[in-house]
């Protein structure tokens, strides 16, 4: 039986699980933003990296068909997408009912019919939105979480409303997403990968006579293949589906490690520190590495590592959050803006403000300060993505600065402004040969480091 | 267990020492003794003896009001007093507690200062404290002894020559003006013999760390060590005793391969060993000792125990030189040394003592220990190729201590040592 090795980084944003086989290779992800306790945390993400694992491995067995058949590959990432609607569509139904028990327990006559009706019809259409944005967009590759996808569509929706009906509206959803979040919901797998092929079947289907500028997504000549083609590659990839949904993934060994890990059911040998685990992850992503800057959601970390991967020393903030993702979060709520945006906006600087505070909370004030005086919202955003990353650097530094490769790791990473201002400042400081590594996964590399730590310690 | 420390002779010497040093002091209005306020670092404590009068350690008195948990609130005082939130917690705690009352450790009042005698090493808050405490008691005479900085790594004679010269000028003329005694050079001798003997017990029970599993830990029970050589006792016969015991009972515990003893018994293994550089916090010192031996970590060397006059490094008071040994004991305190010599003095230390990390702990509220501690961290790290580790806390300011940061910091330093055990192991 292949062996397979688990890691799981529960922070204290985001809980992260990844699954490696015996050669080191990343086969399963998963991730979730739950604030319920670490226990459902751990699961929510175990199991979602369980699912992407089938995926993985379906794609690795049928790697050659996939290199011959374009079509294949495609179909298999709409079976994904697909599979990631369905478990939205669960969440959301239950959410539904959230709602309607929030709005039994809270409101009552003609309020409680008249909001009741507003949620009905904001329900009613975020289904068909986002399986459309599944089926048609790349929602699936954007690591949304759930939270997100609802709220960014719910927002809209409360207001186009009658003002009166604005707090209600949004009362009920603020008392009942984290319900649902936090519940561990288990899916199926066979049961949801089949569901998404019939529905498959009917997007090809009816996608079957139309010509390419009727779909609404433009010409695809994977797309196009499929069309005509889809009923036989159902029938040729039925089987292989139905091998990895039954494959028992068997965890030989895990490794838990961040904030929550304390509190993780694991043996004491199975437990490691973040700073060890981060560092091994980026290490193994990039052997080279001797510097690991990591901005999670509530701390920031420079770590130095050795050669094997070792940690010699590491820096973390104690006093302060302001250089933590934290920061970015309460920023966007300042805002009023989504994390995702505020990076992209922060992009469009044309005359990046210059941020003095040198505190989460007040920066807020600085805020509100220069927005009076009339600076434009990406200016001043820049400025704060480099505050934040000024206050990286003086950790860096304070750890003994960047002698060779340098990675970025953690969530933070994903921002590209953040990026921005860490790659220029680095060079700036440590030298222009100075190679810059970051990975897509960057926010999995705690996660990476555990698992790899298990398949050693097995 | 604490029962079992307690039996413990050495310790039980020390409690009744300190005792009736307090139960002088606060007889000193009826015996007529007079009192000298100085400082642990660079502390000329035999020359105050000779004049037969009785030294209070300000530091001292707030380490310990740290320890009794009533520091947070003499902090509070203080700032009330108008000292900002940045200032030394000693120096804070030390001016809450006069304001309170000026009750010591023992529950007995100290008295008041007959003199002040600044002996400054290396600490710029020293000054600054003084002149407080010259305001709270006005009129009292301030000596001052400047010890200049190892800036070149060396003691010149020119500089033993100037601190000679302060100490017949200045601050003789004004000790024996406060007490009414004349200076005694016979018998500063006297005493200076047996400091001499106590600093070659110091250095030997200091060096027993060597030995594997160390008997002793450095730090936690390292303060506890230095406590009579740094408060009062040095030259005096019952410090010469009690060196001797702690001495006997540590090579006991070596002859029976015993750990050193926690607060909660004998450390059983062994796992890690550390040399710590920077003050410990007090105000949770247990919880904080407790986070190393729970995980095996003993500390083998600290530069802590070396802030009231380093040994290690050869030097000893020269009895017939009576003030010269004086002057060059101040020169050679730990926060008189410069940072190169300290990054020596440390890494001797590990090299020596076979040390397996070096930590600092970084003291919020203490520049004079604070600075240079980077620099000495990555000096170490690129000479020794040693696992380094850094916490933050502070003295005796109760609002620094967060537990789970350095519990959280502590966890990841030990595993970072144990995986570098694992990897020698293999290789």
């Amino acid at each position: 039986m292949k062996k397979y090795f688990l890691g799981i980084d529960l922070g204290s944003t985001t809980s992260k699980a990844i699954i490696i086989d015996d050669n080191d290779r990343i086969i399963g992800r998963g991730i979730t933003n739950t604030r319920a306790n670490y226990t459902v945390a751990t699961e929510i993400a175990r199991l979602e990296a369980i699912y992407n694992a089938r995926f993985s491995l379906l794609k690795m067995k049928l790697e050659d068909e996939i290199e011959s058949k374009p079509e294949y590959k495609r179909y298999i990432k709409d079976v994904e997408s697909i599979f990631q609607y369905l478990q939205f569509k669960r969440r959301l139904d239950r959410l539904n009912v959230q709602f309607r028990d929030t709005i039994d327990s809270t409101f009552s006559g003609e309020k409680k019919d008249k909001i009741s009706g507003f949620v009905d019809r904001i329900v009613k259409e975020i289904g068909p939105a986002v399986l459309n944005e599944y089926l048609t967009g790349n929602l699936g590759q954007k690591n949304q979480f759930f939270r997100d996808i609802i709220s960014e569509k719910y927002n809209k929706d409360v207001n186009a409303l009658p003002k009166d009906y604005f707090e209600p509206t949004m009362l009920v959803y603020d008392k009942s997403i984290s319900h649902v979040e936090n519940e561990l919901t288990e899916y199926d797998f066979r049961d949801l990968v089949y569901q998404a092929m019939e529905l498959l079947n009917d997007k090809y289907s009816g996608m079957d006579d139309s010509s390419p500028e009727e779909t609404g997504v433009g010409f695809d000549s994977e797309l196009n293949l499929l069309k005509g083609n889809y009923k036989h590659i159902y029938d040729s990839l039925k089987e292989h589906i139905s091998f990895v949904a039954n494959l028992d993934i068997h965890i030989t060994n895990m490794v838990g490690t961040g904030y929550g890990r304390a509190l993780l059911p694991f043996p004491e040998k199975s437990i490691r520190s973040e700073i060890l685990c981060h560092a091994f992850g980026a290490h193994a992503v990039f052997p080279n590495t001797r510097t690991v800057l990591d901005i999670g959601g509530q701390d920031t970390k420079a770590i130095q590592v050795d050669s094997h991967g070792l940690v010699t020393s590491f820096y973390m903030n104690d006093r302060c959050a302001a250089g933590c993702g934290r920061y970015l979060g309460y920023i966007a709520d300042e805002f009023s803006i989504s994390l995702n945006e505020l990076g992209p906006l922060a992009m469009e600087a044309t005359n990046e403000v210059n941020i003095c505070s040198t505190c989460t909370v007040f920066a807020a004030a600085e805020i509100r300060e220069l927005l009076n005086v009339g600076q434009k919202r990406s200016d001043i955003l820049a400025g704060l993505h480099r505050a934040i990353v000024m206050r990286a650097m003086s950790l860096l530094a304070r750890s003994g600065g960047v002698r060779n490769e340098f990675t970025f790791t953690g969530g933070v990473a994903r921002n590209q402004a953040v990026l921005k201002y860490v790659s220029d400042l680095v060079l700036q400081n440590y030298g222009k040969d100075i190679t810059i590594n970051v990975h897509t996964d960057s926010i999995f590399m705690g996660a990476l480091g555990g698992a790899m730590f298990a398949r050693r310690g097995a | 267990m604490s029962k079992e420390v307690a039996k413990e002779r050495s310790m039980i010497i020390q409690k009744e020492m300190i005792t009736r040093q307090f139960k002088e002091l606060s007889m000193a209005g009826e015996t007529g003794k007079k009192v000298v306020y100085t400082f642990v670092p660079g502390n000329i404590s035999e020359l105050i003896l000779s004049f037969d009068m009785l030294p209070v350690y300000p530091e001292i008195n707030a380490l310990q009001s740290g320890m009794r948990k009533k520091s947070g609130g003499y902090i509070r005082d203080a700032e009330q007093h108008g000292h900002s939130e940045d200032v030394c917690t000693y120096v804070k705690c030390d001016v809450g507690m006069m304001l309170s009352g000026n009750i010591g450790p023992t529950g007995e009042k100290i008295p008041k200062p007959d003199l002040l005698l600044l002996s400054y090493t290396g600490c710029f808050t020293f000054m600054k404290w003084f002149e407080t405490l010259e305001r709270l008691y006005p009129g009292v005479p301030v000596a001052m002894l400047h010890t200049p900085y190892q800036e070149a790594h060396k003691i010149t004679p020119e500089m033993t020559a100037y601190m000679v010269k302060q100490l017949k000028e200045e601050v003789i003329p004004k000790m024996e003006k406060v007490s009414g005694n004349k200076y005694d050079e016979e018998k500063l001798k006297s005493i200076l013999r047996n400091s001499s003997k106590v600093e070659d017990y110091i250095v030997k029970i200091f060096d027993t760390t060597k030995h594997r599993p160390s008997p002793i830990d450095a730090y936690f029970a390292g303060v506890y060590y230095i406590g009579p050589i740094n408060s009062g006792f040095r030259g005096t016969p019952q410090a010469v005793d009690y060196y001797a015991e702690l001495y006997k009972e540590i090579l006991e515990r070596i002859d029976n391969k015993l750990g050193p003893i926690t607060p909660e018994g004998v450390m059983e293994e062994e796992r890690f060993r550390l040399v710590v550089e920077g003050p410990p916090n007090w105000t949770h010192f247990r919880e904080f000792w407790k986070l190393f031996y729970d995980m095996g970590a003993v500390i083998v060397a600290s530069s802590y125990t070396k802030v009231g006059g380093v040994y290690d490094m050869g030097f000893r008071v020269n009895p017939d030189k009576p003030l010269e040994s004086l002057a060059e004991y101040c020169m050679n305190c730990y926060t008189n040394l410069n940072l190169q010599q300290r990054v020596d003095l440390l890494s001797k230390c590990i090299t020596d003592y076979h040390a397996d990390g070096f930590l600092v702990n970084s003291i919020k509220s203490c520049n004079s220990f604070s600075a240079g501690q980077l620099m000495i961290m990555q000096k170490l790290e690129r000479k020794l190729e040693i696992p380094i580790g850094f916490i933050e806390s502070d003295l005796v300011d109760p609002r620094y201590f967060s537990y789970s940061n350095i519990k959280n910091r502590l966890e990841s330093f030990f595993q970072m040592l144990e995986q570098r055990k694992m990897m020698n192991i293999q290789s």
